[in-house]
């Protein structure tokens, strides 16, 4: 078995039935970073006890224990998420020295599960980034071209991913930060359901909007991932008490009959001509397969990136409040001086400790939730997010899955629009309203760009019916362009 | 624009010190995201509640009881500064 492309269930059963030993595998994937994570900047800590993490899971099955149905399968792990004991800094000068001392619910699960973490992959600063270019680690490379970018926020979970240099990842999605570097990588990356997953131990950015979910290279590896890290978990009270169903088992690329929504908003855009070609093929070959193809419209889709913005920078204005420099993180010098004005110690905490797009977002969202501007900003975006969400759910009466775009292009140039905001911000146009709804979406690698570089085809389906979009999924990735092709850095 | 004084009334609301450069980025920077922002304006939203949480938050019952939780020593190890299990700020008084 080639393990540097072999599947998570291939890795599990070759280590359950001994033909290949946990130790190795963690062995082979961290000779790929060592050796290749030079050029892609994706890693930013490596877990120091992995081999033998790895050898607890080889000494388990030696002993006969089930170990469960990811063993010793290696995964990096975004850095917005707490894993125990390896440095968790969210991509951010404020918490560049910070260990946890506790496993994100998600980590934890996967660990049960068997996974080996071989360490945290690099991101936006707190997430806030659609290029992984406001890193406090630097900027990741896009493993296809390495003068693009990998997207983001979870741009190092993508760049690893597609450069396999370990056999799953982790990101979180909060505007889009799985979906779009997900396809501008080449993989594939979902975002669950809000509540579908716990976000306990998950550093926070914007908690109404925020979900992690699994960047892998297939989409049954993804529904395996989903089904193992999803569920009801009593230290996140927004998480659904429904039953996680069988999705790797359940998974079907039989569409037949199938109802596929196509938004009517979708093209009305500047489509990057390949981008529209990649679409156009992936509806024509759900087609093929016996979908039925219709229209629907969610018009306030338009409206999804202001509202987004203006939510997502108030609750991390607030969210953003813990980090002072008295309990953990950054602090500023304060050594010469005898007695501080508390506002200094925490001002010039936090102005040294965030980086510029941070700073940006909580003046922002502070501005937003402040007295004589609330009614305009926050309360009034909340009502808007209300009108989007019941658009969508009307426009599933009619279908059980809408396909779009992820981005208006493939991965742009890095430095290409890092110096200006709004611009940035209007990237995020198509996946910002799955996150407002709270729905489920993913992006499945389907086409390539004249340049070689991939695109993704992002699909959405009504809370909690991820099945019917994995299904859609799985039937587009058999007749993917992506499908055994690798970057060149691989 | 955003005038000068707003924005060091925000960075001030915020206990985020900003430069006289950041400030002035910010005030052209802000004002051109909100001016694009502002079209949400334009939609009519009488009468509409917000909308906070995108899924139904189930409410349940658990027992009162006590956990097995961090130590101390956990909850201080990141400090910045420490004096045993007691975190320690500069004098602000």
């Amino acid at each position: 078995m080639d393990l540097t492309f072999a599947s998570i269930s291939e890795i599990a059963d070759a280590v359950k039935n001994k033909s290949v030993s946990a130790k190795e595998v963690a062995q082979h994937f961290q000779t790929r970073i060592e050796t290749l994570d030079r050029k892609l900047n994706s890693f930013t800590s490596i877990n120091p006890n992995s081999l033998s993490d790895a050898a607890e899971i080889d000494a388990r099955i030696a002993k006969g224990e089930d170990v469960g149905p990811m063993a010793g399968v290696p995964f990096g792990i975004k850095e917005m998420l707490c894993t125990k004991g390896i440095r968790t800094t969210a991509g951010s000068k404020i918490l560049e020295n910070f260990i946890p001392p506790y496993d994100a619910t998600v980590v934890a699960r996967l660990k049960k599960a068997g996974v080996v973490v071989l360490g945290k992959l690099n991101q936006d600063e707190f997430a806030m980034g659609s290029s992984n270019e406001t890193s406090f680690h630097g900027s990741v490379k896009n493993p296809w071209n390495l003068e693009c970018v990998p997207g983001g926020s979870s741009g190092g979970s993508a760049a690893a991913q597609a450069a396999r240099l370990v056999a799953g990842t982790i990101g979180t999605d909060t505007g889009g930060s799985i979906r779009q570097p997900a396809s501008f990588c080449g993989i594939v990356g979902v975002k669950p359901t809000y509540g579908r997953v716990s976000r306990y131990g998950i550093i926070a950015y914007a908690s109404s909007l925020d979900q992690a979910g699994p960047m892998v290279s297939s989409v049954k590896d993804a529904a395996l991932t989903l089904e193992v890290i999803s569920g009801f978990d009593e230290n996140d009270s927004t998480t659904t008490q429904k039953q996680v169903p069988a999705w790797s088992k359940s998974l079907k690329s039989d569409i037949k009959g199938l109802k596929i929504g196509i938004k009517k908003e979708n093209m009305a855009g500047s489509l990057h001509p390949d981008v529209q070609k990649t679409v156009e093929k992936s509806i024509e070959t759900l087609k093929q397969m016996g979908a039925e193809i219709v229209e629907v419209s969610v018009p306030l889709t338009e409206m999804a990136v202001p509202v987004y913005y203006l939510v997502a920078a108030s609750e991390a204005s607030s969210n953003l409040a813990r980090y002072d420099g008295v309990k953990y993180g950054y602090r500023a010098d304060f050594k010469n001086l005898s007695a501080i004005e508390l506002d200094e110690f925490y001002g010039k905490t936090r102005g040294e400790g965030f980086g510029a797009e941070v700073k940006r977002r909580i003046m922002l969202g502070t501005y937003c939730l402040s007295s004589g501007y609330y009614d305009a900003y926050y309360n009034k975006a909340g009502q808007v997010r209300r009108l989007i969400t019941n658009q969508y759910l009307e426009a599933f009466k009619k279908c059980d899955v809408i396909l779009s775009p992820v981005t208006t292009a493939p991965a742009f140039k890095l430095g290409e629009r890092i110096d200006d905001p709004l611009e940035m911000y209007l990237n995020d146009i198509f996946t910002t309203s799955t996150n407002l709804a709270g729905l489920p979406g993913m992006s499945v690698p389907f086409g390539l760009s004249q340049d070689g570089l991939p695109i993704g085809i992002q699909l959405t389906a009504c809370h909690f019916e991820e099945q019917k979009m994995l299904d859609v999924a799985f039937a587009l990735e058999s007749a993917s362009s992506v499908k055994g092709k690798h970057p060149h850095v691989v | 624009m955003i005038d000068k004084k707003t924005i060091e009334h925000i960075a001030k609301l915020a206990r985020l010190h900003v430069s006289d450069q950041e400030a002035e980025e910010y005030s052209t920077q802000l004002a051109k995201a909100l001016g694009h922002f502002e079209q949400i304006s334009k939609i009519n939203t009488a009468g509409l509640e917000p909308l906070i949480t995108p899924t139904e938050i189930e409410a349940y019952w658990r027992e009162d009881e006590v956990k097995q939780s961090f130590t101390a020593e956990d909850m201080t190890a990141n400090a910045p500064s420490r004096a045993g299990n007691l975190f320690k700020v500069p004098p602000v008084v």
